[in-house]
């Protein structure tokens, strides 16, 4: 599979060269085709998104890891945030093409930007509500695997549960959270659908994260079927196989701590 | 001075349970919404006329997605046909084999298909079955979800195989039975619920994928049957009509969103409940 898309991008590779990586200009007229617009908002949404999700995620982790492991609510919990991992990216894209918009419309109005609704911010708190599931769901996993003689030993001292959780949990669980968090990266990264039709697909380098942008799945997305030219397609397979191998690595690095942390 | 202090410790401890579970129900709320949501906009679409019609042109009323809900199913079966053999067999090697290098090697790939973008099994199957071709087909669609089902089939397969004990399989070895009879009508079956659950949840997986399907099934506003030829299916539908300007298209779309998201569901409380009941015990 790799090879497949290393030799059908060798056509964009030989004709930009590292270009592809800096450039500025995307514009199939003229053939300049500069990928960087797309990383930085690739990068943009990914990092926004784990940041608005992480706080969740971890809560969640430690509401049914620690606090309330069994019982009606946690079961109820636990299944809810499966079924979240199970709605189709495109009916994310759809509700918040619906809901979503309106909402950080009257907030850029409040702000005072061009309200265009669509946009980074509005693609980044999809994605949040999209990867928090698999972040969550690996977190509650590696809090629970923390031994039991520890956090009673700390009990035993006279800790009080939050001591326990900020001294002992989470010290111990510090390389689990971290591989959680790459993985719903790599998953962030990915994500076509719903970001695609909440960006606003304009190939320009953002200024503020109310401005629209594009990510490198929504450009392939977009274009990939309309692109003529042996360079402009190829340049569209290259931007997959930079997307195919920065989430191939990342995904290897989360397993094996997480292989690490189990072991 | 010290009970100054253990009030504080304790007021801090109160402080954060209350965050913990203030950001736990903040974070179902986007669920709630959405089911909320889609519920409300879906029912009121959906009656036969809508099931059983082909979609209209813009300002006409009425309008259905029968062709877009044969495709998709069209599309999941052949998929399911492909991956089921590849899987299962791959499965059943991880769960017998020692872990030599082949196997590590094998087992990464896994780990890797199951990570890499859906788009980009797009962009690969396109390379390998549509540009040969020279034309979008059904068939390729399926290919890149049956990609897409491997990993779940693979991982479900070997997880279950391995718990089937050992001296059921020495049991039929010693009776004479040759080794590819014993894993199939003996290994098997043992394990058969827990690989059909990979499936049902290999199928869950992909039922909503669109990304892989742009490039690939690429979609038809007609009635088609054959899958060499582009088909409809229910997720590119949605993204085709919800990203129109017209308020028709806004109504289909959200009609089988609702089809979509409740088939995903079912699917996922099925395997939820077979998960627990047909678990293997031994």
């Amino acid at each position: 599979m790799f090879l497949t898309l290393l030799v059908s991008s060798l056509p964009s590779i030989k004709a930009l060269g590292w270009k592809f990586i800096y450039g500025k200009t995307w514009d199939p007229v003229s053939g300049e085709f500069g990928a960087l617009s797309f990383l930085i908002g690739t990068l943009l949404t990914s990092t926004l998104a784990l940041l608005i999700s992480s706080p969740f995620s971890l809560t969640i982790g430690l509401f049914l890891g620690e606090y309330y492991p069994k019982g009606w609510f946690s079961s109820l919990l636990k299944n809810a945030v499966e079924l979240l991992a199970g709605i189709p990216s495109v009916v994310y894209g759809f509700w918040g093409i619906y809901f979503i918009v309106p909402v950080v419309r009257s907030l850029e109005m409040k702000v005072g930007v061009a309200p265009y609704g669509v946009g980074i911010l509005t693609a980044s708190l999809i994605l949040s509500i999209m990867i928090i599931p698999y972040s969550a769901s690996l977190i509650r996993l590696v809090v629970s695997m923390v031994p039991e003689s520890l956090k009673e030993a700390a009990y035993s001292l006279g800790a009080t549960r939050f001591e326990v959780i900020r001294f002992i949990i989470i010290p111990y669980i510090r390389s689990g959270l971290s591989a959680g968090i790459l993985l719903a990266l790599g998953r962030a990264l990915g994500e076509t659908m719903a970001v695609t039709m909440l960006i606003g697909n304009t190939q320009a380098i953002p200024k503020s994260i109310f401005d629209t942008s594009d990510t490198m799945a929504s450009v392939i997305a977009n274009q990939f079927t309309e692109a003529t030219g042996n360079v402009y397609f190829s340049a569209l397979i290259e931007t997959g196989l930079l997307l195919f191998v920065v989430t191939t690595i990342i995904n290897i690095i989360g397993r094996n701590i997480i292989k690490r942390f189990e072991s | 001075m010290m009970k100054e202090r253990l009030r504080f410790r304790e007021t801090r401890n109160m402080i954060f349970k209350f965050f913990i579970i203030v950001c736990t129900l903040i974070s179902i709320i986007p669920l709630v919404l959405l089911i909320v949501y889609i519920f409300r906009q879906g029912i009121s679409v959906i009656n036969w006329h809508f099931l059983t019609s082909l979609p209209k042109p813009v300002g006409e009323a009425g309008g259905g997605i029968l062709n877009a809900l044969i495709g998709s199913l069209l599309i999941i079966l052949v998929a399911t046909m492909i991956a089921v053999p590849f899987g299962v067999s791959m499965g059943m090697y991880f769960s017998e084999s020692s872990p030599n290098w082949v196997y590590k090697i094998a087992h990464l790939c896994v780990d890797v298909l199951q990570g890499i973008p859906s788009i980009v099994i797009g962009i690969i199957i396109y390379i390998w079955l549509v540009k040969p071709f020279g034309q979008f087909s059904a068939f390729s669609g399926s290919v890149a979800l049956s990609f897409m089902m491997l990993p779940s089939i693979i991982k479900s397969t070997e997880e279950t195989l391995k718990l089937v004990p050992h001296s059921l399989k020495e049991a039929s070895l010693s009776l004479g039975v040759p080794y590819y009879k014993t894993m199939l009508r003996v290994i098997m079956p043992a394990g058969i619920s827990g690989i059909l659950n990979g499936i049902i949840l290999g199928v869950a997986r992909v039922a909503g994928e669109t990304a892989p399907l742009l490039f690939t099934a690429f979609g038809n506003p007609f009635m088609s049957f054959n899958i060499f030829k582009p088909i409809a299916s229910l997720p590119l539908i949605i993204f085709n009509y919800a990203i129109s300007p017209y308020e028709d298209w806004h109504r289909l779309a959200w009609g089988a969103s609702f089809i979509l998201v409740s088939m995903v569901l079912i699917l996922n409380i099925i395997t939820k409940v077979t998960e627990t009941r047909w678990k293997v015990q031994f």
